[in-house]
């Protein structure tokens, strides 16, 4: 059996921007996994705001990533056949959000991203960058404690790259969000993160 | 995720693949239709037969006799008589009085001389009550029912007609006139019931020619050519073969008694209630329910059997959803791994395949009862070509009640439901992680 992500002992603070670096296969993207919810650990446990998530229901994690986690992944992921609007009202639609709060708030996390003027377009008119700011929108238009970015500049220029580092850098300053950073580029991570973390074969490294 | 979003998701991914779900929904729209035109003939059909049967006079009918009369009728109805009731005027107001009988008639059937132009011949001659003016034979008769229930007018049956004149058509507006012996009671004997008979002669004005016999089988009227107004037929007072027999064995119904009375009710569904107050009065009855019964026991298998031929194509069109929604699935795999990232329970997946399918279901059944309407016109209008070129009366071959229109929505939505379980259940169970890996 493999074990992705083994004895690992990790603790954030509230608040702080922590980058989490390793080659390919190291585990740090089951590790945001667990920390994200959408993963269980076979064992040990995953504490969140003095909640344990090894130990919710499925129920309990969907509202979870609803409302304390918010997440961004190298690919973006963002709904191809919904404009950039809507994608960024969708988490506020599984909060049962009220339609004119839930198009008022997507309206100011798009702005806060730059995209205010690009609300109705589709992804695919996008660029990258533009993309992944959309991604980040949606990723913190519910306020969430926790921001979890699973290598964010991995498909950028490093422009771009540097672009969307500077937001999450900005939402930890300005909204005390507790940033969690997995990449492999180091010299970002020197850059911006608070607090650099190693992995390899599952295990954190000493620095 | 509020049912609001749940409509306003789903018909967003419907939009999305537009042709393939519209291809789907018109697989329902032809299940639905092809149960609804099957039902809807298999109504129509029932509900034809029963207003011909109706309209026969066989099923709503009840024939009562004195228990004398009923032995051996109808194979032992009735344990011994307790006691022998005379069916004589009174016996008939009384049965006309119970709940559900329309009339209550007498059979009034006599043999006379009849004369045509001159020529003297000889008819049996039968009364007919105004309710019988809605039986079939009447239907496209030539001339047209009696004036009144007393009227001095005859109808004859063709068969009959043509004895007199070989183009009985020629009859109506024809004068006949008959002999008969009328029975006269005795004035100074009237407590023994005692009578003679008086030879009495009368002209009649032919109204009408009919080709069938009406109430054929069950109310003596088979044999007769001749048919005159009821109430015209007792006021002749023509001796009839019963009544010697009334005057020896019946002395207290002081005269008058009937062979057999035929009771007419509203609904063949309370024959069997009458036919027991009949007998309670101390009569014996008979009717023909237990025909029916075998006749409604055909129509629920008949149904049954149009039912399922008619579900077999909503059976496939399950399958065409099935299908189109683990398509979907498959499809939208990275999509559902995406709302469960950020927000959406399993439940929410679930409900938002489940609408999906729902809506597809509502459609079709709605598109599918609307084109099972048109398909059973289309019969219907095809039949009655068939019929009129037939030289046959048009008929409502096809019925659409509303129960049917809203059972055969609602049943649509139910299949699709359930065909929308299974993949609602895999795409809820989607592991979010596998999801968004998947390229």
């Amino acid at each position: 059996m493999v074990r992705a992500v083994d004895g690992v002992d990790l603790q954030a603070a509230r608040g702080e921007f922590l980058a989490l670096l390793g080659s390919s296969g190291s585990g740090k993207s089951t590790l945001l996994n667990l920390i994200a919810g959408l993963d269980r650990p076979t064992s040990g446990a995953v504490v969140v705001q003095g909640r344990d998530l090894a130990r919710m229901t499925s129920a309990e994690l969907a509202r979870y990533r609803q409302q304390t986690a918010g997440i961004v992944f190298q690919a973006f992921n963002l709904i191809g056949s919904m404009t950039v609007q809507e994608n960024v009202e969708l988490p506020l639609r599984f909060a049962e959000v009220e339609r004119e709060a839930r198009r008022q708030r997507a309206r100011e996390a798009l702005e806060r991203v730059g995209l205010g003027t690009r609300l109705a377009h589709r992804p695919a008119e996008l660029s990258g960058g533009e993309q992944q700011r959309a991604a980040l929108a949606r990723a913190l238009v519910n306020r969430p404690a926790v921001l979890l970015a699973d290598e964010p500049t991995g498909n950028l220029d490093s422009h771009n790259g540097q672009e969307i580092l500077k937001l999450l850098s900005e939402f930890n300053r300005t909204l005390a969000m507790t940033v969690l950073m997995v990449t492999h580029e180091c010299a970002l991570a020197e850059r911006f993160a608070q607090r650099i973390v190693f992995m390899a074969d599952g295990k954190l490294c000493p620095a | 995720m509020k049912t609001q979003d749940v409509i306003d998701l789903a018909a967003r991914n419907l939009h999305e693949s537009l042709l393939r779900n519209s291809l789907t929904t018109l697989g329902i729209a032809v299940g639905v239709a092809s149960l609804v035109a099957m039902l809807s003939l298999g109504i129509g059909l029932q509900t034809m037969a029963n207003r011909r049967l109706m309209r026969s006079g066989l099923f709503d009918t009840l024939l009562v006799g004195s228990r004398r009369e009923f032995r051996g009728f109808g194979g032992g109805m009735h344990p011994e008589p307790t006691e022998t009731r005379a069916l004589d005027e009174k016996a008939r107001v009384q049965i006309a009085q119970l709940p559900h009988v329309l009339e209550v008639y007498p059979e009034v059937r006599f043999a006379t001389e009849l004369r045509y132009t001159g020529k003297p011949g000889v008819a049996m001659i039968a009364g007919l009550p105004p309710s019988a003016g809605q039986n079939e034979a009447f239907e496209g008769m030539q001339g047209r029912f009696f004036s009144g229930p007393r009227a001095e007018e005859a109808i004859l049956f063709a068969d009959y007609a043509k004895e007199l004149d070989p183009q009985a058509s020629r009859l109506v507006g024809q004068e006949i006139v008959i002999n008969y012996a009328e029975r006269e009671p005795l004035s100074n004997s009237a407590e023994e019931g005692g009578f003679s008979l008086v030879r009495r002669e009368r002209p009649l004005r032919v109204v009408g020619v009919i080709d069938r016999e009406p109430y054929s089988g069950l109310r003596g009227m088979a044999g007769a050519g001749v048919f005159i107004p009821l109430q015209l037929a007792e006021s002749l007072n023509v001796v009839q073969p019963g009544d010697l027999r009334g005057l020896t064995s019946a002395p207290e119904a002081n005269g008058r008694t009937f062979n057999i009375l035929t009771v007419r009710l509203d609904s063949p569904n309370y024959v069997e209630q009458v036919e027991t107050a009949v007998k309670q009065m101390g009569f014996g009855a008979y009717s023909l329910m237990d025909a029916t019964r075998n006749l409604r026991l055909f129509f629920a298998v008949l149904d049954l059997f149009l039912g399922i031929f008619g579900s077999l194509a909503l059976a496939v069109a399950s399958l065409g959803i099935m299908n189109t929604l683990i398509m979907a699935i498959l499809e939208r795999r990275r999509e559902i791994g995406i709302m469960k990232a950020i927000g959406a329970s399993d439940g929410d997946v679930k409900r938002l395949f489940f609408a999906e399918a729902a809506a597809m279901g509502t459609v079709g059944g709605a598109v599918g009862v609307v084109l099972g309407w048109v398909l059973g016109r289309a019969i219907n209008f095809g039949t009655n070509g068939y019929l009129r070129r037939q030289g046959l009366p048009p008929e409502n071959l096809w019925l659409v009640p509303w129960w049917l229109i809203a059972g055969a929505i609602a049943f649509a939505v139910l299949v699709t439901l359930i065909s929308g379980l299974y993949p609602a259940a895999r795409a809820a169970k989607l592991d979010p992680v596998q999801a968004l890996r998947y390229e």
